[in-house]
């Protein structure tokens, strides 16, 4: 009974004490004042600016959205791996080679996880990347553009998934794969996987000078699948962890026969011993065939090249690069904390939380303590490398971010919440609700030794959500907690585009000085460029006729075309002459069997219209452009393919 | 008398600031123009505040039918003005350095900043006969004509000094750093002017 009262007493204390602080701050309980300051927190007055990008992942629309936090403005879409009508990226002839795989024209592709350059683990806002999981394919984002300049496929690869994470440097571009196949791709039996297939994890190196891809070499690993992975960094920079599922090899009902191992692994890869190995001469040459696409900014225009050879590398063949961590519950995330200390197994079937220690793991390394291998790669002792274990009380965790004070925060799928806990101590501080089953979730470089721990975004991974129905289908949902106080608070909710995986964030003042307003016209190195009005014209090789034009408000030059016939295949090789910031042109002819294109200042884009009707068709602008927008204008005449009417052309006559 | 001259010489020097700095400066914002185009007046030739603002302002400019802004080459004031300043600060620095070695009075100081005010002025009304064609002799052909209330043709002369609201632009024209340099030599100069009657009229009562 005396114990009891204790405790009675301690409760009045603290809620005594509540009490207290609300009325310190002036705060009173009731919703209203409550919702009145989280709005406060998002409201970015009209003509203000938001103090962070978010880049999200577009997840099945292939493309990357650019948001602004705290307000939760969608500013742009970028086109990365689907082609876009809206600016003709993947239907103009500059930007069809950038889709190019050694599977043909692939028009679209499932986009996961943006990641943004870092210099010294620190986030440097030079390029962003994001994986194609469907046709494995990294690409490299241009923060001063936000446009997509580079896309290479990666090879004996399948649901390209744990990627497109970056080393401290941006020394590596990893990918793993999450399907294992046949390494190289053979006709066999279905059945047969278990031993036969190979999980390829790639190193693509990223020139600092200007960001060229190149595929270094790969670790060809047994065949599991490799679902998420994330880079070590400060103490632990050099290795590379991996979460692996189906340890089991199964290759059907995977939802039951993948689940069965109690423990599946995390597979840390010292890639600065395989880096080393492979410049020595180390590795197996074999031969490929994969697409390396290159927009160049000056040429304005995309280049496929195919490429031949891939270097791979046994990962038994190097002793001491690579090793296997027990983790309970077939982890889905992978994480490491900003000190590079703790890396977080999320056991997606499991309430807990998994951390290993990386001075553990090192030095169970070194005291050589296995508990076994798999195929040829030790295993070490779950209990050796163990740091800690979250026990949340939630139902799924799926993936960890950091704040800049030794805090982590869980997304929980199945119980739909984020949970704040202590790295160290592994006690839970906070759990939120979020609205619904949370996947991803973001804080500005809460993946980098440097996080902004002001705001956390959580991405929902089903449709249903708190908005206006809108039939069957719905845009995923997004909720913004801010996160500067010991407890979490839900700030707003936002819709988001595609369903995002994933996403990466950055103060504003990082990009927004460097972000470019035009392309300069006397830098325009385009091969079908009209640089004056004066090279204006039409040029007939056989069938193909060029059409060299230029635009300035208002109008095309030239904007009378005659001389075309049926089955000719006619480029319009549009030039835009402004050099004006938010002044683009568009371009578009009655019967395009393609996108209009919208043209930069500066920029120079093609379009191919195969005309089938004899006629006088018009084309237009297709930007508003200026008050004379509507008149901007003009007319092809198209004769029958057998007539004898000479190309000419002509403005103003 | 020295520093009467000291400063005769050292004051025609601020005019060489008109090499390297704007005369006069021109700005033209608009709600579309969130950051204002603008063009700098040098004595040698019309500039952008920032890259392509000329090409803007032209490219605007065209729908009311104005001309493109002169280049350098299509003014003779463009390159006879840097002979001028340059002839004046020779004189100039030339007087002091004679005052200084008492072969002129100090009425020299007051005949030299008269001659240049004479310039100034000259210069002035050059600039103002400029904007006025500038901003009246308008294409006949242009895109847009449009009338003031009475039914006279809008002319789009900018304001020789302060601010004006033309069609959705706001317009200030205002001295920039080379004009404000020059001023500051023309005060030193009438102050060595004062300076040197004052120490003349001492030695005289003496």
């Amino acid at each position: 009974m005396k114990k009891y009262k204790h405790y009675v007493f301690a409760l009045l204390g603290v809620s005594l004490l509540l009490a207290g602080c609300g009325n310190q701050t002036g705060k009173s309980s009731s919703n209203g004042a409550l919702s009145s300051s989280a709005a406060e927190k998002v409201y970015v007055a009209p003509g203000e600016q938001d103090e962070y990008y978010a880049f999200l992942s577009g997840g099945y629309s292939g493309n990357l959205t650019v948001y602004g936090l705290p307000s939760g403005r969608m500013f742009k879409e970028i086109p990365v791996f689907s082609q876009f009508p809206t600016s003709g990226y993947g239907y103009s002839e500059e930007t069809k080679p950038m889709l190019n795989t050694s599977f043909g024209f692939v028009p679209w592709d499932d986009a996961h996880h943006p990641d943004i350059s870092q210099t010294n683990g620190e986030l440097d806002g030079r390029w962003i990347f994001i994986n194609g999981n469907n046709t494995p394919r990294i690409a490299r984002i241009s923060l001063s553009t936000f446009e997509t300049e580079e896309i290479i496929e990666v090879p004996n690869s399948a649901g390209n998934h744990s990627s497109s994470f970056i080393t401290e440097n941006t020394e590596y571009v990893v990918a793993g794969t999450r399907f294992s196949v046949p390494v190289p791709q053979r006709d066999m039996p279905i059945n047969e996987y278990k031993g036969n297939f190979k999980g390829a994890l790639s190193f693509i190196s990223v020139a600092p000078e200007n960001g060229r891809l190149n595929l270094e070499f790969q670790v060809l690993m047994p065949g599991f699948n490799y679902d998420l992975s994330h880079p070590g960094r400060g103490k632990s920079h050099g290795w590379f962890f991996f979460t692996t599922y189906n340890t089991e090899e199964a290759n059907s009902l995977m939802e039951v026969n993948s689940s069965q191992n109690d423990k599946d692994f995390i597979a840390a890869i010292n890639w600065k011993k395989i880096e080393e190995y492979v410049k020595n001469g180390g590795g197996t040459k074999m031969p490929a065939n994969y697409a390396h696409n290159v927009y160049d900014e000056h040429t304005h225009t995309g280049t496929s090249t195919m490429k031949k050879e891939v270097l791979t590398v046994d990962p038994t063949e190097v002793p001491g690069a690579v090793f296997f961590l027990p983790t309970p519950k077939s982890p889905h995330g992978c994480d490491v904390d900003p000190t590079g200390q703790y890396i977080i197994g999320n056991g997606k079937l499991s309430a807990d939380l998994t951390v290993h220690s990386f001075d553990k793991m090192i030095a169970a390394i070194e005291g050589e303590k296995f508990d076994g291998e798999a195929y040829g790669i030790p295993i070490l002792k779950f209990e050796d490398v163990l740091a800690g274990t979250v026990k949340s009380g939630g139902l799924g965790p799926l993936h960890t971010e950091f704040d800049a004070n030794g805090n982590a925060y869980t997304t929980f799928f199945i119980s739909s919440e984020v949970v704040k806990w202590k790295l160290g101590t592994w006690e839970v501080i906070d759990r939120k609700p979020t609205f619904y089953s949370v996947g991803h979730l973001m804080i500005p470089g809460g993946n980098s030794r440097k996080p902004f721990g002001k705001y956390v975004v959580a991405m929902n991974k089903i449709t249903k959500d708190r908005y206006l129905p809108t039939g069957p289908e719905m845009e995923h949902s997004a909720q913004i907690y801010d996160i500067s106080g010991e407890k979490m608070e839900l700030i707003y909710d936002f819709p988001t585009h595609g369903e995002p995986h994933y996403a990466a964030g950055c103060p504003a003042e990082l990009l927004a000085p460097k972000s470019k307003k035009i392309y300069r016209l006397s830098e325009n190195k385009h091969e079908f460029a009209t640089i004056s009005p004066n090279d204006a014209r039409v040029e007939r090789n056989g069938k193909e006729v060029h059409i060299y034009m230029s635009t300035i408000r208002s109008h095309f030059t030239p904007d009378n075309i005659e001389g075309i016939k049926v089955g000719d295949k006619v480029y319009f090789h549009i030039t835009n002459h402004e050099q004006d910031f938010d002044v683009p042109h568009g371009f578009s002819i009655i019967g395009q069997n393609t996108s209009e294109l919208l043209v930069m200042p500066g920029q120079t884009k093609t379009s191919i219209w195969e005309p089938k009707k004899v006629g006088v068709w018009p084309f237009y602008c297709t930007d508003f452009c200026s008050a004379l927008h509507q008149e901007m204008q003009g007319y092809v005449r198209v004769s029958p393919a057998n007539s004898n009417i000479e190309l000419s052309w002509s403005l103003g006559e | 008398m020295k520093k009467a001259s000291i400063l005769m010489i050292v004051g025609p020097l601020f005019l060489l600031g008109l090499y390297a700095f704007p005369l006069w400066n021109i700005m033209l914002g608009a709600p579309q123009y969130p950051e204002p185009l603008g063009m700098n007046i040098h004595i040698d030739g019309i500039r952008d505040v920032n890259e392509f603002d000329l090409q803007n302002i032209d490219g605007l400019n065209h729908y009311i039918g104005m001309r493109k802004l002169p280049k350098p080459e299509e003014m003779w004031e463009f390159s006879t003005f840097p002979i001028i300043i340059g002839g004046m600060v020779f004189l100039g620095v030339l007087i002091g350095l004679l005052g200084y070695f008492k072969k002129v009075s100090y009425i020299w100081f007051m005949g030299w900043f008269v001659v240049m005010s004479i310039l100034g002025v000259l210069g002035m009304y050059d600039f103002n006969a400029w904007m006025i064609d500038y901003g009246t002799n308008l294409d006949p052909n242009a895109i847009m004509k449009l009338s003031n209330p009475d039914g006279t043709p809008m002319s789009y002369k900018p304001p020789l000094f302060g601010h004006a609201k033309m069609l959705n632009f706001d317009v200030t024209s205002l001295p920039s750093t080379g004009a404000w340099m020059m001023f500051t030599g023309m005060m030193l100069i009438l102050a060595a002017f004062f300076m040197g009657r004052k120490t003349s009229k001492k030695t005289k009562t003496l």
